[in-house]
């Protein structure tokens, strides 16, 4: 039934490359093709589980409100008011609470015989990994705008430019690409959803000893040096003052500009290092 | 006919364990060759290095005439892979896994449509082919699975344990869609620890054991190389096995062996129709109440038995009643012995 009605092309385009022999190369095209395919199907997930999406959102947006409503009255910021602090601190660390979603999600693929399968294929070995990212750019700039929607409706306010929130926005997609790489290579190196939940926990500490729920002068003396010096401080004092302008940029001794550069340095640090880790994960046997 | 699978002394430790411990091994095009063996045989693991999913630690294989270690892209060009942890994606459809894998593989987004249809209706999951997996059932997913392995029309099918978890019925579904393939040419390497599994469906049965190929041959071969004919003697009364044992001692080429639970005194025997009437008067002899009597050809499991010294792992029934045979004594002696004392 199947040999009578498929294109000769099938087997040709598989196997045989111009020469009419088996390659051992893949075409050029194939990384771009894998990833996009990889990237389409991790959409697909996201699409048909909105239990997923609605969980972070609520999540995200719960967290919001309690920081806003509970701590706002106590918490004081010198010449900014409290939700617009703290709508820019959660625009930067959506990368670190998605992530925790990614080290999930790789770890499941991996132990389910998904990652294997796809390691048996003569497909580009980077696409798996690349495809989730550019899957997983796409949620995280969408979680960003939400934080931003319901930052308005509790009271946020731009002081800054909107050209300003713009570049706040794609800086916080950047951070993002980077961290996902950090929590791609634990899922997959962990192989179990389980064991990814726990081994990311220590993460919660990168997002509280920073500047993106209080003032780091107001920490220990002992715990500032890494509070200050930590990327997602640097992203947190970079997005305050692109979105919130001199009130927001006066929160931390640097300029604006000298945190969107430490920022992208952190980015292209991070990419650089967990990139290469994740991918290797990924091909181990 | 030539070979497309060759396996040379491949050896493969995990830490302390050893796996697989020189194993050779040819598969013909065209053929199908089942890997039978017990659970931690070293069957996954070969066929891991196979799919080139793990380094051998020495020796050569090579799939379609290319090295599985320096040729990985061309060796999973032509390779179609199944197994025991049904490999798709719970949220896509049917037909999306196939049309992704069928991409991954290197087809064009037309070929691969065109190809998942094919395959969905092979596998007869056409009706069924736009609802998400997480629907499907246990078979459904494994028949899915095997879809996937064949949407590229691969020269060499390599298939881990394709039915285990399966229940009977599934089981026997998956098997006519396997033996579909094998009757239309596929070149097939499957594992499997069903010895019923691997009669029915492989020409080539190789027997493996502690990382080793311990034999090697057609089901036929192997069971006339290991084993003869079995006379099967059915009592009425479990209080006679012992008598019937006693006197059916000297029938065959060895001594009698007993199956407490199914009241059953096995023997095999060279010469099948003498031994048929050999029997028959000795059990009248000693009055032993006989329910049905009969000469059959060794099974799978006679000859693992015969090979390893112990049945394979999940032989239910048959020979549970009997106690576990030493390792270092052949076992079917061993029993019998105990048995007739």
């Amino acid at each position: 039934m199947s040999s009578a009605t498929t294109t000769p092309s099938v087997e040709r385009a598989r196997t045989i490359d111009a020469h009419g022999e088996v390659s051992n190369r893949l075409p050029r095209n194939a990384w771009l093709v894998d990833a996009l395919v990889i990237a389409g199907r991790n959409l697909k997930d996201l699409r048909r589980t909105p239990q997923l999406i609605v969980f972070s959102v609520v999540q995200t947006v719960m967290f919001l409100l309690l920081f806003r409503y509970v701590f706002g009255g106590s918490i004081e910021i010198p010449g900014l008011s409290y939700v617009n602090f703290i709508v820019c601190g959660f625009m930067a660390q959506i990368a670190i609470f998605d992530g925790f979603g990614v080290a999930i999600a790789m770890a499941e693929d991996s132990k389910s015989g998904l990652i294997d399968r796809f390691r048996a294929l003569p497909m580009a070995r980077s696409a798996v990994v690349g495809g989730r990212a550019a899957a997983d750019l796409l949620r995280q700039a969408g979680l960003v705008l939400i934080v931003i929607g319901v930052g308005f409706l509790i009271g946020f306010t731009v002081e800054g430019s909107v050209l300003g929130v713009i570049a706040a926005v794609g800086l916080c997609v950047v951070w993002g690409f980077a961290m996902f790489w950090v929590f791609a290579a634990v899922g997959l190196f962990v192989r179990d959803s389980e064991t990814a939940q726990a081994a990311t926990t220590p993460f919660f500490i990168l997002v509280f000893v920073s500047s993106s729920v209080i003032l780091v002068d107001t920490l220990p003396g002992w715990l500032q040096p890494f509070a200050r010096n930590q990327p997602l401080t640097q992203v947190c004092n970079a997005v305050r003052g692109l979105v919130e302008g001199d009130a927001g940029a006066a929160l931390s001794p640097g300029t604006t500009g000298h945190y969107v550069i430490i920022s992208l340095i952190w980015c292209a640090g991070i990419t650089a290092v967990f990139a290469p880790i994740a991918i290797y994960a990924y091909r181990r046997p | 006919m030539s070979a497309i699978v060759e396996v040379e002394g491949i050896t493969r430790s995990f830490g302390e364990t050893r796996a697989l411990g020189g194993v050779d091994l040819e598969v013909q095009e065209g053929s199908v060759l089942a890997l039978l063996g017990p659970n931690g045989a070293g069957k996954t693991t070969l066929v891991r290095i196979l799919s080139t999913l793990i380094p051998p630690d020495g020796g050569h294989a090579r799939v379609a005439g290319f090295d599985v270690e320096k040729e990985p892209i061309a060796v999973r060009r032509c390779i179609g892979t199944a197994g025991q942890f049904a490999a798709v994606d719970e949220v896509l459809t049917g037909r999306e896994n196939l049309e992704m894998v069928g991409r991954l593989s290197r087809l064009s987004k037309r070929d691969a449509k065109v190809r998942a249809q094919e395959v969905l209706e092979r596998v007869s999951l056409a009706d069924d082919a736009d609802r998400p997996l997480k629907t499907y059932s246990g078979g459904m997913r494994r028949r899915i699975d095997l879809g996937a392995g064949l949407v590229a029309r691969p020269r060499v099918l390599l298939l881990d344990e394709p039915t285990t978890g399966l229940d009977p019925a599934n089981r026997l579904d998956l098997w006519a869609y396997l033996r579909d393939l094998v009757n239309e040419g596929a070149t097939v390497l499957l594992t499997t620890q069903y010895l019923e599994e691997a009669d029915q469906l492989a020409r080539d049965v190789a027997v493996i054991d502690h990382g080793q190929v311990i034999a090697q041959g057609t089901p036929v071969e192997l069971k006339q190389r290991f084993a003869g004919d079995v006379l099967d003697v059915t009592l009425a009364s479990s209080a006679d096995l012992e008598r019937a044992a006693a006197a059916l001692d000297g029938v065959g080429t060895e001594t009698p062996r007993i199956e407490r639970g199914v009241v059953k005194v096995t023997v095999p025997v060279a010469n099948g129709v003498d031994a048929l009437v050999d029997a028959v008067r000795r059990l009248d002899e000693a009055a032993v109440t006989v329910a049905d009597l009969g000469l059959r050809r060794p099974s799978l499991d006679d000859v693992f038995l015969a090979l390893t010294g112990h049945t394979t792992d999940n032989s239910d029934g048959v020979d549970g009643a009997d106690p576990p045979p030493t390792p270092d004594t052949p076992g079917v002696a061993s029993t019998a012995e105990e048995a007739t004392r």
